[in-house]
This record gives structure tokens, C-alpha cells and sequence, in this order.
């Protein structure tokens, strides 16, 4: 009986992909902020979709900025919204893959430094050197402006690696929770994506009492819808520029707002070429 | 200097965990750590079942990935029993044991991505290794009398059927269903990586600070712990086997070619990849210990022992609540409760949960495993301590009854079931660095999210190194120190 039992389980577990629909688009983001939001975001996007192209369209939450980028990797989605980084990379794990569209900010995207209001630290138009010798925590290891833009200013400035120069170094796992950790003084510095910053503050989310923005980075090319290169064979001619298309004529500004994006551009692979310098000269990629 | 070897070596684990700590980084660096803790606990206690969906899906999950993975990994490991004597699978065994059932999930990840065949391997590979050690101990155990007076003409089959397994079958089901609780709470601490088991659920909320969510979520998963016996019977565990399967959610297809590509290109290290030689091998391979591999090691080392004292104190501290000696029917039933909590409470969660409150230190994750380990160690001691009696005139007051009566009695065995958590505490304290933590696991999660696949292989196979040794070391110690052996208190 159990063999049978056991028999049946690895049967069943071994077919239960194949119930899965061959002919659906399926999506993913980095999770870079709360996941009720995303899931409210990409449940419309998924829905527009659907409508523009004729497929079926999924939107999968994942757990991790690598796991976002697996997925791609692995074929198990066909498209995604990356952050600069994450998008080199996987775009780098999957040759002929495009980065098709970005959002109007996403040209010039920065990163805030926020500090808890125990730190005194104020709003500077320099660099904040006040911020060594504090507790500070970068967003997700895999962040563009949460982990590599923060880190090469750090480095640059006090020449050393940021666990050096500070007191405590931590990952918190996504910008909201950043906010949230500085906010409480579980970290006294934070680096934040401006714009899940300025939202939050919009939205009344945050005590600035609290934290406060200290410095802004130079800009630099954030976020992007990349697609994979073999999307045409499997969805039919001219699926890519389709999408583009699609991800171009985004005006509902319902859904806009839920990036929050003025609306999308195009763009290219080129664009993060510098992401690409700067994340080598990290040794975040190879 | 004391006498007794049994001191000695307790007095030396003491010792050394002190001289971790000059190397500890303990603090409470939080400004206001509990202020939060404040809002946790008013959640968890005012939980907010308004989701009922949502928890039933997760409970449905973490269970059916339990059974799966715990049916499959008790199958594997029975065969591997039987084929214990072999060196070779000894060693596998104790390898595939020796890596957390997390960095398995990372594994798998990679090639067959978010689909339930990761979960369901992520437990059942690490568990049959486990499975085929104590099945083995357990079956060479059985009384060989039976066997012994068989016929001679009677074949091997029969003869291991009919005389062997029908004395060690009480142990062996007492056993696996000892392990499907803590295939529950490995199931659980999978979503945490993206499983839709509860940690899936339970990261998001906490994550948003909607700890009502956490609560009602926790809440259910302790009465489903608690409740074991009342829904696990014998007979309907076949019928769960079958019906779990279906139960797993669909998740993502599977691309095979992904499987093949990680093993002939993605854990190949870069300079090979490149062709750049072996002089570049070799740099490589420097800079990954003395950057990652050796800080590493040293964390993980420091907190295992630091975390070992701990829980060995903590468990001293803690079996009294269950122990018939010290407590009535009233305070005996509240000592259990608040040992199943501490047990069912998987050490990664209550990690995660402390580093947000306290921040970024050492302090929660040797509480975090301190509390679980001590839950289950009190557990048992409290147990062993219950088939004491007393002499006639032995002590009135408690504390001298504790000292001169029962804690010399249950010393013994508190040690063999504490250098059995020891391997398990490390195991543990390399997986809490994904939380942050700079142990091994925190540099196997940095290779990972940068796609670095060759780096983490490496560092993963020499975390199991680690925990192999401290395994061996273990042993070793409980044969100098004479410490009885009694397999079902290894997790």
C-alpha cells in the first residue's frame, strides 16, 4: 500500500507540470517593495496585456531579485520588469534578450540616502560623510538602487568597502522594508529607491518626523521591461515588437500610477551599459 | 579540577563558547527595539483570520509538501538502510544530510525553477540521508533472537519481513512520524524562498508589517503541530500520501535543459568557463576562501558554540515546566504549551523576526536557536526526567530536589541529546546567514543572487564539510563520555 501510495506521489508530482497551458505569457518583477502592491500592480498589467496581444498573460510573484532573474533564465517567464542590474544580468544569462521599454523616469533614476532623526544627519547637496561609523542597510543584495549605485558612492567616497566605513552593514530585502527599518531605528541610514520613497511619502506611509531624506545620487538608468529573444518562434512573427508596442501605449493612468510611471519609453540594451561598468567594478558580476 | 569526564567536557564547551564571544558581536543596536516587538505582539494575539482562504491554501501546501517529501525521503532512506554497511553509502548519507534543506531549495531552484519538484526534493533528499542513518540504527538494534531461530531454508526476504522489521516497526513508525513534524516546519520555511508553503505567506505579511496576518497564520500552523495525533493516524496516512500529490499547486513548467546546463556550465568555476588555466583556478579558489569560505567558517563556528551553550542552558532552565517533580496538572499543562511553542517555532522564522526588532547582530539568531533547541531538549529530558522516582526522604524544596536529586539522573542523557543538536545548531546557524547573518550561508546567498553558481557549490560543499566534522566530533565525544544512545531525538 505505501509503495503504491509512494508510487502515485512521485507519478503525480512528475506530471503535474504538464497541466499548465503551452500558449501563456507568463511575467514576473523583482519584488523590490511590498508584495500586495506588486501583486495589485502586475494583476492590471497582466489584464492589459491580455487584452493588447491575444495570449493568455500571468503575472508569478517571486520571492527574490535572483529568483526573478532564474525565472527568465530558466524560460519559465518570457518577460519581466528588472532593475538595472538585475536586467544586465539576466540579459547577459540569456543571449538575444531585449530590453524593450522603460519607464520616463527610469532615464534618469537616483537613489535617496535617508537617516533616522536620532543621527542629526540633515539634508545635504554633498555626499554625506556623517553617515560613517553609522548603521546602514542597502535594499535587496541584487538592487540597483538599493544595493550597487549606494555601494559604488560609499566606495568611492571613504575608499573603502562599505562594511569598512560603517559600523553595520545590512540587506533588508526590498525598499519598503528599508523605509520601515529606518523609520524604527533598527538601522540609522538607509538607501532608498527615490521613487517607492517618494510614493510612500505621498501616500502618508512614512513619519518623516521619523526619517528624512539626506542625500540624493546623480542619476543613472534604473528599471525595464526586458523580453527574451526566442519569444517570436513560440508566440508567432512579430510578438516582440508587439509587446513593445503594448508596453509603449500604457496610458490608463490608473495603472501608471500603480508604477508609479509618467508612462514607458523606448530603450535598449545599451542604455545600462554603464550599470554593466559599475556592477564589474563591484565584482557583483563577471 | 573536577573528576568527572562529564563535567570536564561540559566545563570545556562553556569555556569555549566564552572565548567565542570575545568574538561575538552581540548587541542590540535598535534604537527603540520594542516598540515594534510591542505591535508584534499585540498581532499575534489579536490574529485576523479574515483571509480564510489564503490560510487554508497555505496550510493545504505546507502539509502536502511534508508528506511528499517525507514519504519520499523515508522510502529512499529505507533502502539506503539496508544498504548502510557499505562505506560509500554511509558517506553519502552523511553528505546529503549534511546540507540544509534551504540550500537544496537553491539548488534546485536553478534548474527546475518555481516548480513543485524543488520543494518536494528539498526535503526528501536531505531527509533520506537522515532516514537511512537512523532506520539503520534502528533495524540493527532490533532483537536478532527472532531471526536466529528461522529455519535455515528460509529466504533473506522472509527472514528480514517476518523477524526483523516486526520488532523495530514501532520504533521506525514512532520515528517517521517524529520527522513529518519537522517536515511541517521545513515545508513551512520553504516559502520563504518562494514555495507556496506558509513561509510564503508568512514573509509577505511580516514583510508589511501586517502582524494580525502573522498571527492568525502562526496561530493555525501551532494547533496543526499540536494536533498531529488527532489528524495523523496510521490508517489514513496512505490516503494522505495519495491525495498530497495533487495538492502541491502547479507552479512553474520545468525547462530540462536548465538541469543539464548547471552541471556542465554553471557550477564549472569561471576560470575554467573562461579556459583561463589553472593558475587562475587556483586565485580563484584562494579569493573565495580567504574573502568568503574562512570569515565564513569562523562566524558559523562562533555562533554554533555560543548558540550551543545557550540552548544547553536554556534546556537545564526549561525541562522543570514539563517535569511531574516541579509542576502540578495547572502549570504542567502551561510548561507544555510553551515548550510546544518554542519547538514548533522554526528557528529561521523566529530569527528573521528578531533581526527586525533588534537589528543586525549575532543576539537573534543565538536566541532564535536557543529557544527552539532548548523546546525540544526540555522536551525531552522533561520526559526522561518524568520516569524518575524519588527516593524515599529525597529533598523537599525544589531547587535542592533539582540539584541533588533529578538533574545529576538526567544529566547524562541531556548531554547525548545536546552533542546531537550540535550538528543540527550548525546546520542551522550556516542557514541563518541568508538572513543577513555573515555566516556561511550568508556568502552561499551573495553567490546565488549573483548568479555565481560556481562560488555557491563550493562554499555549500564546504559547509557540509563543516557540519560533517562537528557530526563526527559529536559521536566521538558521546563514545569517550559512555553517553547512551537513543536515535529518536535527532532531527
Amino acid at each position: 500500500m505505501l509503495k503504491h501510495a509512494l508510487t502515485a506521489a512521485l507519478v503525480a508530482a512528475l506530471l503535474a507540470p504538464a497541466a499548465a497551458s503551452a500558449e501563456t505569457l507568463v511575467f514576473t518583477a523583482i519584488p523590490d517593495q511590498d508584495e500586495t502592491k506588486l501583486r495589485e500592480r502586475f494583476g492590471k498589467v497582466a489584464d492589459y496585456l491580455e487584452g493588447e496581444l491575444d495570449v493568455d498573460v500571468r503575472y508569478v510573484p517571486v520571492k527574490s531579485y535572483a529568483a526573478a532573474v532564474t525565472a527568465f533564465r530558466n524560460n519559465q517567464v518570457q518577460l519581466a520588469w528588472f532593475g538595472g542590474l538585475s536586467g544586465v544580468r539576466a540579459r547577459q544569462a540569456v543571449p538575444g534578450s531585449e530590453a524593450l521599454a522603460q519607464g520616463v523616469e527610469d532615464a534618469e533614476f537616483s537613489t535617496y540616502f535617508i537617516a533616522h532623526k536620532s543621527t542629526g544627519l540633515t539634508r545635504s547637496e554633498d555626499f554625506p560623510q556623517g553617515i560613517k561609523g553609522k548603521t546602514f542597510t542597502f535594499g535587496s543584495k541584487g538592487s540597483t538602487s538599493g544595493r550597487l549605485m549606494p555601494e559604488y558612492h560609499i566606495r568611492r567616497v571613504f575608499d573603502a568597502a562599505p562594511q569598512d566605513a560603517l559600523e553595520r552593514v545590512g540587506f533588508s530585502g526590498n525598499h519598503s522594508r528599508t523605509i520601515a527599518l529606518v523609520e524604527s531605528g533598527t538601522y540609522e541610514v538607509g538607501a532608498v529607491n527615490y521613487s517607492v520613497w517618494d510614493s510612500a511619502v505621498a501616500n502618508g506611509k512614512v513619519d518623516t518626523g521619523e526619517v528624512s531624506v539626506i542625500w540624493e545620487t546623480p542619476t543613472y538608468a534604473d528599471y525595464q521591461w526586458t523580453i527574451r529573444g526566442d519569444v517570436n518562434q513560440r508566440f508567432g512573427d512579430d510578438f516582440k515588437d508587439k509587446v513593445r508596442e503594448a508596453l509603449l501605449a500604457m496610458e490608463d493612468p490608473e495603472l501608471l500610477q500603480s508604477f508609479p510611471r509618467e508612462g514607458f519609453i523606448p530603450t535598449s540594451n545599451s542604455s545600462y551599459d554603464n550599470i554593466r561598468e559599475t556592477a564589474k567594478k563591484l565584482d557583483l558580476i563577471d | 579540577m573536577p573528576q568527572s569526564p562529564t563535567i570536564r567536557t561540559s566545563l570545556g564547551f562553556v569555556l569555549v563558547a566564552a572565548v567565542c564571544l570575545v568574538f561575538a558581536d552581540l548587541a542590540i543596536t535598535s534604537i527603540n527595539p520594542w516598540l515594534e516587538m510591542g505591535r508584534l505582539l499585540r498581532g499575534v494575539v489579536t490574529p485576523d483570520f479574515s483571509s480564510p482562504g489564503q490560510i487554508g491554501t497555505a496550510l493545504l501546501r505546507t502539509v502536502a509538501f511534508a508528506f511528499v517529501g517525507v514519504g519520499l525521503g523515508a522510502a529512499a532512506g529505507f533502502v539506503l538502510s539496508l544498504l548502510f554497511r557499505f562505506r560509500i553509502v554511509r558517506m553519502v548519507c552523511a553528505f546529503v544530510r549534511a546540507i540544509h534543506e534551504l540550500f537544496w531549495a537553491l539548488i534546485f531552484l536553478q534548474f527546475f525553477g518555481l516548480h513543485p519538484l524543488t520543494g518536494v526534493l528539498a526535503i526528501a533528499i536531505p531527509y533520506a540521508g537522515i532516514f537511512g542513518k537512523v532506520y539503520s540504527e534502528i533495524l540493527d538494534e532490533a532483537d536478532p533472537t527472532p531471526a536466529r531461530i528461522l529455519p535455515r531454508r528460509v529466504g533473506v526476504l522472509s527472514r528480514f519481513l517476518f523477524a526483523r522489521i516486526p520488532d523495530a516497526w514501532p520504533h521506525l513508525r514512532s520515528y517517521t512520524s517524529y520527522r513529518l513534524e519537522c517536515g511541517l516546519r521545513s515545508s513551512a520555511i520553504l516559502g520563504f524562498v518562494g514555495m507556496p508553503t506558509l513561509g510564503f505567506y508568512l514573509e509577505s505579511a511580516f514583510g508589511e508589517g501586517h502582524y494580525d496576518h502573522v498571527g492568525a497564520l502562526l496561530l493555525v500552523f501551532y494547533i496543526l503541530i499540536a494536533a498531529l495525533r488527532l489528524w495523523v493516524r496510521s490508517r489514513l496516512v496512505p490516503l494522505y500520501m495519495l491525495a498530497a500529490p495533487f495538492f502541491l499547486g502547479t507552479g512553474l513548467p520545468i525547462a530540462w535543459g536548465q538541469a543539464v546546463r548547471f552541471f556542465t556550465e554553471d557550477i564549472v568555476p569561471n576560470p575554467i568557463r573562461q579556459g583561463e588555466g589553472l593558475v587562475a583556478l587556483w586565485q580563484w579558489f584562494a579569493d573565495l576562501m580567504v574573502n568568503q569560505a574562512l570569515p565564513g567558517i569562523g562566524a558559523t563556528i562562533v555562533l554554533t558554540q555560543i548558540a550551543l551553550v545557550a540552548t544547553g542552558a536554556l534546556s537545564l532552565l526549561a525541562f522543570p515546566l514539563i517535569s511531574r517533580h516541579f509542576t502540578g496538572r495547572i502549570t504542567g499543562t502551561l510548561g507544555h504549551t510553551l515548550l510546544v511553542i518554542a519547538r514548533t517555532t522554526p528557528e529561521y522564522l523566529l530569527a528573521y523576526i528578531l533581526l527586525q526588532l533588534w537589528g543586525p547582530s549575532m543576539l537573534p539568531a543565538v536566541v532564535a536557536l536557543a529557544v527552539h533547541n532548548a523546546g525540544i531538549i526540555g522536551h525531552l529530558i522533561g520526559r526522561r526526567s518524568n520516569e524518575i522516582s524519588l527516593r524515599p526522604g529525597a529533598a523537599q524544596g525544589r531547587l535542592e530536589r533539582y540539584g541533588y536529586e533529578v538533574l545529576p539522573r538526567v544529566y547524562g542523557p541531556f548531554l547525548a541529546f545536546l552533542f546531537y543538536r550540535w550538528e543540527i545548531i550548525m546546520r542551522e546557524t550556516a542557514i541563518l546567514g541568508i538572513l543577513g547573518i555573515t555566516t556561511l550561508g550568508f556568502y552561499v546567498d551573495s553567490a546565488i543572487n549573483e548568479l555565481r553558481f560556481d562560488r555557491a557549490m563550493v562554499l555549500i560543499v564546504i559547509t557540509a564539510l563543516l557540519n560533517i566534522g562537528v557530526d563526527t566530533l559529536a559521536r566521538r565525544l558521546r563514545a569517550r563520555l559512555r553517553l547512551r544512545h537513543s536515535p529518536t531525538c535527532e532531527s
